[in-house]
C-alpha cells in the first residue's frame, strides 16, 4: 500500500475522481500548471488537460458562481478557494446559492460541488490565511462540512464529497498537509460523510475533536495516561452531518467530556456539540461539558499564535477541570 | 449594431494622449416611436405570424402585469416586481433565443422564463412563497429568479462554460438592471466570460433607477455597455423600447456566442412605468414630465403602430388578447391557490438529497 501525506492523499482523491467521472472538474486560482499554492493539484492538469483542471481569474465569488452554474449542467465541480480567509468573498455563492439550490428549486436542481479550502493555524501564515471558519458553515443549512485529520480519511472523505449531490465545504488543515505519512490504498475507496471515529479508547473522559486538534488531543491523552486517566478521543471527521450517536455512546461510557476546537470559543462547533449532548445524554453526565478553545479575539498575528491555539497542556487542564468537578 | 469601440483618435474631453477613450455610443434603433423602420439593415427576419406572436406576447405580458398588481393588492400574490414598460426587452430577448438556450433571471424577469416554458401558475406560486414555483419542468431551460443582485450573472457564466465544455451550440443569457451593473459579481462574470470566451449574453435592462437611485448616481460611466470594454467582450447599447432592436441584438449576440465568438453585454435603455416593487412611491423620485416622455416610447404603442401599418394588428386584436390574458391569469392563479401548501417536513427534506439523521429528528417535531 502506498504511503502518502495528507496533501498527496487529497490529490489522489481528485485523480481517482477525475479519471472515473468525466464530469468532475477541478478549478480555482493557480491550481493548473503549478498545482496550487500548496501543490495539492500538482500534475492533475498535465494528466487530465486544461479543460478538466484549470486556473481561473482571481475572483472568489465568480469561482463559486461558476461552480453553481456548472453544477446545474451535470458537472461536478471541485472548486478551490486558495485560502480560508478568502471565502468571505465567495460566501454568497457557497452558503447562499449552492446551499439553497435544492430548496429554492424544490429539488429540481442541486449543487454537487466541493469547495476545498486550506485552513488552520500554527504555521505562521499571513493574516486571514488560517482562521477556523467552520462555524459559519455549520450554521448554514444545506451544506455539509468535512474536516479530515489524516491522509486515509482525507482521501476517502474527499471521494465521498465529490460523489455527493449536495455541496460540501471541505476544509484541509495546513499543518496536516505534510505532517506525517499514512498507508493510503491506491484507487477507489470511500469514507462516509457523517461518521465519526473513536481514535483512542478510554473510560474516564471523552475528548471530542476534529482536524489537527485530534492529534493535539491524542498527545493530551498520552499525558493524562501518565496520571492514570484513560481518555477516549473521538475524531468527528464531519461537522455536518454530526455523528452525535458516536459521541453519546462514548459519554455513556465515560460520563465526562470536553470539546476541543481551533475556532474562537463562542457559538461555534463546540457550542453546538455541547447543546446536542445536553439534549441526548445529560443524565449520563457527571460534570458539565467544557470547551478547550482560543479566546474570542480575532485570529492573532504570528507572534502569539502558539500561545493562542489550544495545546496538549490546555487540553489536560480542561480535562482535569471536568474530572475534578 | 451600435458597438462601443476603443478606436477614438480624437478625444472630446481632453485628457492625456495615452488615455483610453471610448466613442460616444448611440443606441441601436430599428423602429422610430412612430413605428417607422429607421434602420432596415438591422430589421430582423420575421414572418408576419412571428411579428403578430411578438405583439401577442407583449400585450399578454402587460395585461398579466396589471392583473398581478391587483392580485398583489388583494393579498393573492406575495412579492411581485412590476414589468410594464419593459415588455420589449423581456419578450423580445426571449423570443430571439432557441428553446435550448438557458435563462438566468433577476427578480423582475418572470416574463422571460414564462415565455421560455415555465407554467404561469408556477410563477404565481413562486410569488406566493411556494417551493413548487421553482420546480422548473424538465426541458425548460431556466433557473428561478434570483434575489441577490448579480448572483445570477455568475450562474449564467458557469452554465455557458458547461455548454462550451460539452461542445453544445447553446447560449446562456442573464438579466440584471442598471443597479446590478454596480455589483462585483457583474464585473467578475464579464471578466470570466472574456477570459474563457464563453457563450454568455449579459443583458442589462437599464430602466434608469435602482429602486429609487437614478442612473446618474449609479455610475460615472458614459454607458453600461462601456463596461464590456474592460472585460474584453462585446458591448452593445440598444433602444430597449424597440422590440425589433432587442431581437436583432440578442439574435446577433446568440449567433456569435454559439459560433465561438464569446460573450456580449447588451444594455437596453428602457423604463418601468410602475414602481420597483409594490411598496415604493415613484412620485418621490420621478417627475410627471419624465414619465410622460417615456410613455411616448411605449413599446406596445410603437410596435402596434408598425404592425397596424402592415395590416397585421388592430385595436380589436389588442382587446382580444387582453381578454385572453385575463382569463389565463384567472385560471393560473386559481391553480396556484388550489395547489397543496408546502409543509415544514417537506421543507426539511429539501435541504439534502438524503435527509440526515439530525434533520429526520427535527422533522418529527412537525409531523
Amino acid at each position: 500500500m502506498a504511503q502518502m501525506n495528507m496533501k498527496e492523499a487529497i490529490r489522489d482523491a481528485m485523480r481517482v475522481e477525475l479519471k472515473r467521472d468525466p464530469n468532475v472538474l477541478v478549478f480555482g486560482e493557480d491550481v493548473g500548471k503549478v498545482g496550487g499554492v500548496f501543490r495539492a493539484t500538482e500534475g492533475l492538469q498535465g494528466e487530465f488537460g486544461d479543460t478538466r483542471v484549470f486556473d481561473t481569474p482571481l475572483a472568489e465569488s465568480a469561482i463559486g458562481g461558476l461552480a453553481v452554474g456548472l453544477g446545474t449542467q451535470g458537472f461536478r465541480p471541485v472548486a478551490e478557494i486558495q485560502f480560508v480567509g478568502f471565502i468571505f468573498e465567495a460566501l454568497d455563492q457557497m452558503f447562499v446559492q449552492a446551499a439553497r439550490m435544492r430548496y429554492r428549486s424544490g429539488g429540481r436542481y442541486h449543487s454537487p460541488i466541493v469547495f476545498r479550502t486550506p485552513f488552520g493555524g500554527g504555521v505562521k501564515a499571513a493574516e486571514l490565511h488560517t482562521d477556523a471558519l467552520e462555524g459559519l458553515a455549520i450554521q448554514t443549512p444545506g451544506i455539509k462540512v468535512v474536516i479530515p485529520s489524516n491522509p486515509y480519511d482525507a482521501k476517502g472523505l474527499l471521494i465521498s464529497a465529490i460523489r455527493d449531490n449536495d455541496p460540501v465545504f471541505f476544509m484541509e488543515h495546513l499543518n496536516l498537509y505534510h505532517a506525517f505519512r499514512d498507508e493510503v490504498p491506491e484507487g477507489d475507496y470511500t469514507v462516509p460523510i457523517g461518521k465519526a471515529k473513536v481514535v483512542r479508547e478510554g473510560k474516564d473522559v471523552t475528548i471530542i475533536a476534529y482536524g489537527l486538534m485530534v492529534h493535539t488531543a491524542l498527545k493530551a491523552a498520552e499525558e493524562l495516561e501518565k496520571n492514570g486517566v484513560q481518555a477516549e478521543v473521538i475524531d468527528l471527521r464531519t461537522l455536518v452531518p454530526l455523528d452525535i450517536d458516536t459521541i453519546v455512546a462514548s459519554i455513556q461510557k465515560t460520563n465526562r467530556a470536553i470539546v476541543v476546537q481551533e475556532a474562537q470559543k463562542s457559538a461555534g462547533a463546540a457550542a453546538e456539540i455541547i447543546a446536542q449532548i445536553n439534549e441526548k445524554a445529560i443524565l449520563h453526565l457527571e460534570a458539565p461539558v467544557l470547551r478547550c478553545a482560543p479566546p474570542d479575539t480575532v485570529y492573532p498575528f504570528a507572534q502569539i499564535e502558539d500561545a493562542w491555539l489550544p495545546n496538549a497542556a490546555r487540553i489536560v487542564k480542561t480535562v482535569n477541570q471536568v474530572l475534578q468537578f | 449594431m451600435s458597438k462601443v469601440s476603443l478606436e477614438t483618435p480624437e478625444a472630446k474631453t481632453g485628457g492625456l494622449p495615452h488615455e483610453v477613450r471610448a466613442n460616444d455610443v448611440a443606441p441601436l434603433q430599428v423602429l422610430s416611436p412612430e413605428g417607422e423602420v429607421v434602420n432596415p439593415d438591422y430589421m430582423p427576419e420575421l414572418s408576419d405570424d412571428q411579428l403578430k406572436e411578438i405583439m401577442y406576447r407583449m400585450v399578454f405580458t402587460r395585461t398579466w402585469d396589471e392583473r398581478a398588481i391587483n392580485l398583489g393588492r388583494q393579498g393573492r400574490l406575495g412579492f411581485y416586481a412590476p414589468v410594464s414598460g419593459q415588455e420589449a426587452t423581456m419578450v423580445g430577448s426571449e423570443y430571439a433565443l432557441n428553446k435550448d438556450d438557458f435563462i438566468c433571471p433577476g427578480y423582475r424577469d418572470m416574463p422571460q422564463i414564462v415565455w421560455h416554458g415555465l407554467p404561469l401558475y408556477q410563477a404565481f406560486l413562486y410569488s406566493r412563497g411556494h417551493q413548487h414555483g421553482g420546480q422548473i419542468p424538465e426541458g425548460v431551460n431556466v433557473l428561478m429568479p434570483q434575489i441577490i443582485i448579480g448572483a445570477q450573472i455568475l450562474h449564467a457564466t458557469g452554465i455557458a462554460m458547461g455548454f462550451k465544455l460539452k461542445n453544445e451550440k447553446r447560449v446562456a443569457i442573464t438579466y440584471t438592471g442598471d443597479g446590478g451593473s454596480s455589483e462585483g459579481d457583474f464585473y467578475e462574470g464579464l471578466n470570466f466570460a472574456g477570459a474563457f470566451k464563453l457563450p454568455t449574453i449579459y443583458f442589462v435592462q437599464n430602466n434608469g433607477y435602482a429602486i429609487t437611485t437614478p442612473f446618474a448616481k449609479q455610475t460615472a460611466a458614459q454607458s453600461i455597455a462601456h463596461k464590456a470594454l474592460a472585460a474584453g467582450i462585446r458591448g452593445v447599447q440598444i433602444d430597449g423600447m424597440d422590440v425589433l432592436a432587442v431581437i436583432a441584438a440578442v439574435r446577433e449576440a446568440a449567433e456569435i456566442g454559439r459560433n465561438g465568438g464569446g460573450a456580449t453585454l447588451i444594455e437596453g435603455l428602457t423604463y418601468r412605468f410602475k414602481p420597483h416593487s409594490m411598496a415604493d412611491d415613484t412620485t418621490k423620485y420621478r417627475t410627471k414630465e419624465e414619465e410622460a416622455e417615456w410613455s411616448e416610447r411605449d413599446p406596445l404603442v410603437r410596435f402596434g403602430k408598425f404592425l397596424a401599418k402592415k395590416g397585421l394588428w388592430s385595436d380589436e386584436d389588442t382587446a382580444r388578447v387582453k381578454e385572453e390574458a385575463k382569463n389565463a391569469v384567472n385560471e393560473h392563479i386559481k391553480k396556484a391557490e388550489q395547489t397543496e401548501k408546502m409543509t415544514v417536513s417537506g421543507l426539511i427534506d429539501s435541504m439534502f438529497e438524503q435527509t440526515p439523521p439530525h434533520l429526520e429528528e427535527q422533522k418529527a417535531d412537525f409531523q
